[in-house]
């Protein structure tokens, strides 16, 4: 018992002082890209060549980042620095058009509505369900409850059983095997609820986007609350998204 | 592995690339027996998959190849037979109980039928189950195991799992909290990975190789480019060698340390279950730092990799890895000095050497059954030619051993990456890649954090690859769990599963 203290006191405090403290994210984290179209030259379309899921576009120049597995190639192979990574983790919107990136400008998810803020905005328990993920997404989801991350402090909690559950978090590109059991899901979850969309496969099938065997995502027919790119996310990303949603961070204040 | 009787197999290495043509054919009935003779004597099975195509002119027939690597003389042998779609060949698993997920994969994918397979049923795609029952005359095509008798109860769980973990669906058969069998049915993460594959650009392919288990991207990511690599005939320099290696250890070293914690936490030792799991963090940070992304990803790449290490970086890493390290050692010993969790983890999962022979496990699993086998040492690649890490073994096959050899490999891996951190060649530079060899297939194995990964690659006449396939460790692995939870507790499943630590997207693909 007594090492165990020790130990504790040596190894000190490790959770992160999020929102209101600084990132630790390094320089290489690469995050919200930055496009600068009038940069393009006439008929270049290099980015479009080398980026494996189709994400980017040009004329004009706009990065989906529904689809976008954050790889870099684009910025790579574009002979005139017209897309360029940034360490900016924010990145998750309410709105599927909206993970569209056309500039510099970010356009962030907003806060539930009054009635399901007062609902949830304190207590949110969420239920996972993967569907074909390849675990990474869920390996950031399941970081989130780790004493760095500590999600809990938040009021946000992973649970067990749909039927605790205030929403459902959703991964993987939905494999025609899991499609069943993530409606069956869905539908024991008590009204009202939310529906989380995390990494590009569960957006858009990411790398997995036209496979013969899985889908290209949520199926359209369930509504989603939050998108939440990234292959996988880094787990700020996530929180930021989740604290955004319950109106903990506002537009502006970070 | 005796050196007579070789006719009929065609030696070739660790990532180099031989020609299709030269590997011999054999009858069906001889490749089942030579598969069986080789295991017997030492050898493993690494894959077995169908080739594209045969000659030309034969119509319907395609080839059966399987590879089966020597552990010990560092080399594989390669052999195949002809067999044709909708026909049953000898199946291998008759004699050899580790082809079994190999020839129901291959029984789904083609409709070839493996005569005298002892439990035929589909692995992955339960969506076709009408159309291989026509192929099978003896009853429905997938049963679940049942025992019968007084007091006998069934537990079935998944695919929803209660927590934040991929899909699967488990079947106890139960008398009382005792086990008696475990039946694991998997393909709920079935994306089609493999055909998706073959139709992709080199940029898709690679994200492909590392989203096929993405706590490997790294060992995944590397499997591919040392297979193409073999094809293109092309060596990375030495100090992207090297730069892989610290990236394959790195990710060995945070699921290690996770799995870790993941034990402590179902045993309900808090300390270590908070410790580890924060130092998993820490270690993925330091991947991170270098590459831009947590696992790694996009690091590794065809030719060699992404980002060096300059001077300065690397004595960082340097000074953070020490700092993990001294929480590591400080969390392991206190893990590994109370007793209760010695306890729970002594006499849990038991995994016989024998069984685990048998069954063709590999990695950690094996190695803590007693099986010393190591693709690092055994068909060295890359940096591994050059600097060894001691393999970890130990003899009681529980969960203990699979704690204590994950334990001991974390050591030597920071042992190793601190080594390398010192000594590596600055030069990283990224070689092109020239148009790949026609007609030949390349394997490339890679020791990932669950074991031996296998890519085998197959180009055609126009240097097309036109042939891949994936092995994941827990391909291997899932049926060594099924067996060590005989004769357990219901009770003892999550702390079993945990001690695996398994992919069910990397089996599925």
């Amino acid at each position: 018992m007594i090492s165990l203290l020790r130990a504790r006191l040596r190894q000190g405090r490790q959770t992160l002082d999020f929102p209101a403290g600084p990132v630790p994210l390094p320089e290489r984290f690469r995050g919200r890209p930055v496009l600068d179209g009038s940069k393009c030259q006439e008929g270049c379309r290099a980015c479009v060549a080398v980026c494996p899921t189709e994400a980017i576009r040009t004329d004009p120049l706009a990065i989906d980042l529904g689809a976008c597995l954050f790889c870099a190639a684009c910025e790579e192979a574009c002979p005139t620095g017209a897309v360029s990574y940034t360490p900016d983790y924010r990145l998750a919107t309410r709105v599927r058009e909206d993970l569209v990136v056309s500039g510099a400008e970010a356009k962030l998810a907003t806060a539930l509505d009054d009635a399901m803020r007062s609902l949830l905005g304190r207590s949110l328990k969420l239920r996972q369900v993967s569907a074909g993920g390849c675990s990474g997404c869920e390996a950031e989801l399941a970081a989130l409850g780790n004493v760095v991350f500590d999600l809990g402090r938040f009021g946000i909690q992973f649970v067990a059983s749909p039927r605790h559950a205030d929403g459902i978090v959703i991964t993987g590109p939905v494999t025609g095997h899991m499609e069943l059991a993530l409606r069956e899901t869905y539908q024991a979850i008590p009204a009202p609820k939310i529906v989380i969309a995390v990494g590009a496969c569960a957006i858009s099938g990411g790398p997995f986007a036209g496979a013969a065997s899985s889908g290209d995502g949520v199926p359209a027919d369930i509504p989603v609350d939050l998108y939440v790119p990234g292959c996988p996310p880094h787990p700020l990303t996530l929180l930021d998204g989740l604290l955004r949603l319950t109106g903990r961070i506002r537009a502006g204040t970070r | 592995m005796k050196g007579g009787g070789e006719v009929g197999l065609l030696w070739a290495g660790n990532a180099r690339a031989v020609e299709i043509d030269a590997v011999p054919r054999v009858p069906a009935a001889e490749l089942a027996d030579r598969c069986a003779e080789l295991c017997a004597s030492g050898g493993r099975l690494s894959a077995l998959l169908v080739l594209p195509e045969a000659g030309a002119s034969r119509t319907g027939a395609r080839d059966l190849l399987a590879v089966i690597a020597d552990d010990q003389r560092a080399r594989l042998a390669l052999a195949r037979t002809e067999v044709r779609a909708g026909q049953s060949y000898t199946a291998l698993s008759a004699r050899l109980p580790q082809a079994q997920a190999f020839e129901r994969e291959i029984f789904e994918t083609t409709g070839l039928v493996p005569a005298g397979h002892p439990w035929l049923k589909p692995l992955r795609r339960h969506a076709d189950l009408e159309r291989l029952a026509g192929h099978l005359s003896t009853g429905p095509a997938h049963p679940f195991f049942q025992v019968d008798g007084h007091g006998i109860h069934e537990v079935a769980v998944g695919p929803v799992h209660a927590g934040i973990i991929e899909p699967g669906h488990f079947r106890f058969q139960c008398h009382g909290e005792t086990v008696i069998h475990l039946e694991i049915q998997l393909g709920y993460q079935h994306r089609g990975a493999a055909e998706l594959f073959l139709r992709s650009s080199a940029g898709r392919r690679l994200a492909i190789a590392e989203s096929i288990a993405g706590d490997t991207a790294v060992a995944h990511g590397l499997a591919h480019c040392m297979a193409v690599e073999a094809l293109a005939d092309v060596e990375v320099t030495l100090g992207a060698q090297a730069a892989r290696g610290i990236a394959l250890e790195l990710e060995r070293l945070a699921n290690h340390t996770g799995d870790l914690g993941a034990l402590c936490s179902d045993v309900g030792y808090l300390p270590g279950a908070s410790w580890f799991g924060r130092l998993r963090g820490d270690l993925l940070n330091l991947l991170l730092a270098w590459s831009g992304n947590r696992f790694g990803r996009g690091l590794v790449r065809p030719g060699g990799v992404r980002f060096g290490l300059a001077p300065a970086e690397r004595s960082q890493l340097r000074d953070r890895l020490r700092r993990i390290e001294r929480d590591l050692r400080e969390t392991a010993e206190l893990m590994l000095g109370t007793s209760s969790v010695v306890a729970r983890f002594e006499r849990t999962g038991t995994v016989t050497r024998q069984v685990a022979e048998d069954l063709g496990l590999v990695g950690p699993v094996a190695r803590a059954s007693g099986c010393d086998r190591d693709v690092r040492r055994d068909h060295p690649h890359g940096i591994y030619r050059f600097a060894h890490i001691p393999v970890a073994t130990a003899e009681t096959g529980d969960v203990m051993a699979r704690v204590l050899v994950r334990w001991l490999e974390i050591q030597r891996s920071i042992a190793f990456v601190q080594e390398q951190l010192v000594e590596m060649e600055e030069d990283v530079g990224v070689r092109g890649l020239s148009p790949l060899l026609p007609r030949r297939v390349a394997i490339a194995l890679v020791e990932g954090w669950r074991g031996e990964i296998a890519h085998v690659a197959v180009t055609a006449a126009d240097g097309e690859i036109h042939g891949y396939s994936f092995v994941d460790p827990s391909f291997h692995n899932w049926f060594g769990l099924a067996i060590a939870m005989r004769e357990n507790q219901i009770s003892d499943f999550p702390l079993c599963n945990k001690s695996f630590n398994l992919s069910y997207a990397g089996h599925d693909l």
